[in-house]
C-alpha cells in the first residue's frame, strides 16, 4: 500500500471517528452556550442513551430507527430531570459548584448503571446489514455513511431551530444575558430545560449509533468520548454549534493521522495537545471570536 | 504519610487484639495465636472476598467472584466443612491499588477472616500482599497471572498464591505456535499500552518469537475502553506480517478484530487468556474470528470441565468466562485448604501449599510450592466460524 493510498484510508478512519466526536460534542456546546457550564455529565448520559436503545432493540425487539427514537426522547427527559435536580438549585451560585456537581452527577450516572445493568459489556445485535464498500482499494463502511450522514443532519436542524426559530431566539437571548433575557419575557428556566432535552437527545443518539457501530456498549462507555467531544468543542470554538462538528472531525482526523504515522501511542496525547494548544493561541476556538471577557 | 497513618492504625488494632486476647486467654485455656487470633464464631468459618466490583476492571472481578460464590455455595449445599459453614464477606477493591489494600486490611482486622481470595487483576493482589503477610493471612489471587505477584526479590511470598499459570508460559506458547504451527517469520504486536499485563506479555512474545527466527516488524498500541482502532489496523496492514499477536482483553479483542477484518487483514490473530470470553465471538462476529488462535486455562469442550459448566449456568443463567472459572478454582482450593484441618491462617497457607492432584472447575492441579504457582496445562484453542475447537494442548511440566 503506497503513502496517498494509505493516507485517504487514515482520513476516511479519522471522519468517520471524528462525526461521533461531532454527534457528542453538539450537546455538549449547546449547554455550555446557554449556562457556561462544562456539563461532564454529557458522556454518561450518551451512555445511558445507549443502553436505552439496547433495551429497545433486545428487550423491545425493536428494529433501529423506532429504538433510536425512543432513546433519544427517554434520554431527554433524564437530562431535563437531571437539569431540575442537580443544576437548577446552583443557578446563583458560582459556577466551580456547578462545575463540581457535574462531576458528581457523572459518577453518579456511571455507578448506578452499573448497578443496574452489571459491569459486564453488552453486545448490541446485528440491527442492520454492516457493508463495506470497496472503493478503489479505500475501504469505507456503511455504518460509517449513516454516522456521519445523521451527524449532519442533527446539525442542519439545530441550526435550524437555533436561528429561524421562536425558541432559538429565547436560547440565543438566554445565552447572551440570562437575567435581561428574563426581564425581556424569555423564560428561562424553560429554555435552559430545552436546552438539556435537546443536548441529551443528541448524546442518546450518538450512544446508540455508536452502540451498533462498534458492536459494544458498558457504563464507563463515556468517559474517555465524552472527554474527546469537550476538546472537539473548545476545539471549535465552544458554544458555537458548526464548530463543534468542525472541531470533532479535526479531531479525528489528527487522531488517525497520527496513529497511522506516527505511532498509536502518541494518538491521545495529540488529542490533549490540541486542548492545551487551543487554550494557549486561540481560547476561542476556530470559529469564536476573540472577545474581551466582560468583568 | 498515608501508608504510615494506616500502618499505625493498624498496628494499634493488632495491638488491642493481642492485649484482648491476653485477658481471655487468661480464663479461657489455650486459643488463637500469636499477632492474628480468629473469630471463632461457632459454626462459622469467614474468608474474605476482595474483587473489584466498581471501577474499570469491575467486569473482570465481578465474574471472579460470582465463580467464588459458586465454589463456596456448593460446599455449604454439602453440610459445610466439617460441619463448619463458610461465610463469604465481600470487599470492593474498586479496581484501584489503594483501595485493594483498604479492603483487604478492612477484611483481615473488622472481619477477622481466615484467607482472602482476590483481588482479579495483578496490580490489586500485588498492593494487598504486604498487608496479608504482615496479618499471617493467605491470599489466592485468582487470575494474577504476573510472574511478581508471588515472588519479590527472587524470594517467594509465603502467604500468596494464585490458582493460574504465569505470563511467560503463554507468551512462550504463542510464539512458539506462531512460529512452528503457523510458520508464521514476520509478527506484529499490538499493546494494550494501558495494562501490565499486555506490555509484559508482548515483551516475552518478542523474546522467544525472535529466538526461534522469527521478527517483530512492527509494535502498535491502543488503550484500554478505546473503540476505533482503524486508524493503527490500517498502519499495521501496511507490515503485512504473517501473524497479528494481541494479548489484550475480549471487550477490546473482540473490536480490534472485527475492524481488522472489516480493512482487510487476514493474518492470523494470536492472543491470550485475556480473549477467554465467549463474547468475544458477539463483538467480532463470526467470519472474523476466522484464522484465530489465542491459549487458556480450560477447553470449555473437555470432559472434566463440563460439571462447573453446568453448575454455573445453572447458578447464573449464562456462560463462566475464564475469570469466573478462575475465581471458583480458588474457592476450590481454599476449600480443600479448610477440609485438611485448616481453621486459622498458618494452618491454611501449609495446606494450600501441598495441594496436590486436586480436581478443580478447570482440571487437575498441584501446587508448586516453590513458586506458588499451581501446575497445570495450556491449551491453545481456534475459533472457526463462530465455535471454539482445541487446537493444541500443552501439558504441565514437571
Amino acid at each position: 500500500m503506497d503513502f496517498v493510498h494509505q493516507l485517504v484510508q487514515q482520513l476516511i478512519n479519522g471522519v468517520s471517528l471524528g462525526s461521533i466526536y461531532a454527534l457528542i460534542a453538539l450537546g455538549y456546546t449547546m449547554i455550555y452556550g446557554i449556562i457556561k457550564l462544562i456539563n461532564f455529565a454529557h458522556g454518561d448520559v450518551y451512555m445511558v442513551g445507549a443502553y436505552i436503545g439496547f433495551a429497545a432493540v433486545t428487550i423491545g425487539n425493536l428494529p433501529i430507527l423506532p429504538a433510536l427514537l425512543i432513546s433519544m426522547a427517554l434520554t431527554a427527559c433524564l437530562g431535563m430531570l437531571v437539569e431540575r435536580i442537580a443544576y437548577k438549585p446552583l443557578r446563583h451560585a458560582p459556577r466551580i459548584s456547578l462545575l463540581i456537581t457535574a462531576i458528581g452527577v457523572s459518577f453518579f450516572l456511571e455507578y448506578t448503571s452499573m448497578y443496574f445493568v452489571t459491569p459486564t459489556p453488552r453486545t448490541f445485535p446485528e440491527v442492520m446489514p454492516n457493508i463495506s464498500f470497496n472503493l478503489g482499494g479505500f475501504i469505507i463502511n456503511g455504518q460509517q455513511l449513516l454516522i456521519l450522514s445523521i451527524t449532519i443532519i442533527l446539525m442542519a436542524v439545530l441550526t435550524y431551530i437555533v436561528q429561524k426559530t421562536k425558541l432559538g431566539k429565547a436560547m440565543r437571548a438566554a445565552s447572551f444575558d440570562t437575567e435581561t433575557a428574563q426581564l425581556m419575557g424569555v423564560d428561562s428556566d424553560k429554555v435552559i430545560s430545552m436546552t438539556f432535552c435537546i443536548g441529551s437527545a443528541l448524546a442518546a443518539a450518538a450512544g446508540v449509533l455508536v452502540g451498533v457501530y462498534y458492536n459494544t456498549i458498558d457504563p464507563l462507555m463515556g468517559i474517555m468520548p465524552g472527554l474527546k467531544a469537550f476538546v472537539a468543542a473548545v476545539l471549535g470554538g465552544i458554544g458555537i454549534l458548526p464548530g463543534a462538528v468542525v472541531g470533532g472531525i479535526v479531531l479525528g482526523v489528527v487522531e488517525a493521522l497520527v496513529a497511522g504515522f506516527l505511532s498509536s501511542t502518541f494518538r491521545d496525547a495529540a488529542a490533549f495537545a490540541i486542548l492545551i494548544l487551543v487554550l494557549l493561541i486561540k481560547p476561542s476556538g476556530l470559529f469564536g471570536k476573540n472577545t474581551n471577557e466582560k468583568v | 504519610m498515608f501508608f504510615s497513618k494506616k500502618k499505625f492504625k493498624l498496628a494499634s488494632m493488632i495491638a488491642c487484639g493481642i492485649l484482648a486476647s491476653a485477658l481471655f486467654t487468661g480464663c479461657g485455656g489455650e486459643q488463637g495465636s500469636s499477632g492474628g487470633e480468629k473469630k471463632a464464631a461457632g459454626d462459622e468459618i469467614v474468608i474474605g472476598s476482595n474483587f473489584e466490583l466498581t471501577g474499570n476492571v469491575a467486569q473482570y472481578g465481578a465474574n471472579a467472584n460470582n465463580g467464588l460464590k459458586l465454589a463456596i455455595k456448593e460446599i455449604n449445599d454439602a453440610g459445610g466443612v466439617n460441619g463448619k459453614k463458610i461465610k463469604i464477606v465481600e470487599a470492593d477493591a474498586k479496581s484501584e491499588a489503594a483501595e485493594a489494600v483498604n479492603a483487604a486490611t478492612k477484611l483481615i482486622s473488622d472481619e477477622k477472616v481466615v484467607a482472602i481470595i482476590g483481588p482479579a487483576v495483578t496490580a490489586n493482589v500485588i498492593a494487598e500482599s504486604q498487608v496479608a503477610t504482615d496479618n499471617m493471612v493467605p491470599v489466592i489471587g485468582p487470575a494474577a497471572t504476573n510472574p511478581d505477584v508471588t515472588v519479590e526479590n527472587g524470594q517467594v511470598k509465603p502467604y500468596i498464591f494464585r490458582a493460574c499459570f504465569i505470563d511467560p508460559q503463554q507468551s512462550e506458547v504463542m510464539a512458539q505456535f506462531a512460529a512452528k504451527d503457523l510458520n508464521a517469520k514476520t509478527a506484529v504486536l499490538y499493546l494494550d499500552s494501558s495494562s501490565d499485563y499486555s506490555k509484559s506479555l508482548g515483551k516475552i512474545f518478542k523474546e522467544k518469537f525472535e529466538a526461534d527466527g522469527g521478527k517483530v516488524v512492527m509494535e502498535e498500541a491502543f488503550l484500554a475502553k478505546d473503540q476505533d482502532f482503524k486508524a493503527a489496523l490500517t498502519k499495521i496492514q501496511t507490515a503485512n506480517a504473517d501473524v497479528i499477536f494481541v494479548p489484550a482483553y475480549y471487550e477490546e479483542v473482540g473490536k480490534i478484530v472485527k475492524q481488522a477484518r472489516e480493512l482487510g487483514i487476514t493474518a492470523a490473530i494470536l492472543g491470550t487468556d485475556g480473549w477467554d470470553d465467549s463474547k468475544v465471538i458477539d463483538i467480532a462476529g463470526k467470519d472474523a474470528l476466522n484464522n484465530t488462535y489465542f491459549c487458556t486455562h480450560y477447553f470449555e469442550g473437555d470432559a472434566e470441565v463440563q460439571n462447573f459448566i453446568n453448575a454455573y449456568k445453572g447458578e447464573y443463567k449464562t456462560d463462566p468466562n475464564v475469570f469466573a472459572a478462575l475465581g471458583y478454582d480458588a474457592g476450590k482450593m481454599l476449600v480443600n485448604a479448610i477440609e485438611r484441618g485448616g481453621e486459622d491462617g498458618q494452618k491454611i497457607r501449609d495446606n494450600i501449599e501441598t495441594i496436590k492432584d486436586l480436581q478443580v472447575g478447570t482440571g487437575k492441579i498441584t501446587m508448586d510450592a516453590a513458586t506458588h504457582n499451581p501446575i497445570k496445562g495450556i491449551v491453545v484453542i481456534e475459533t472457526k466460524d463462530g465455535v471454539r475447537s482445541l487446537r493444541t494442548k500443552i501439558a504441565p511440566e514437571g
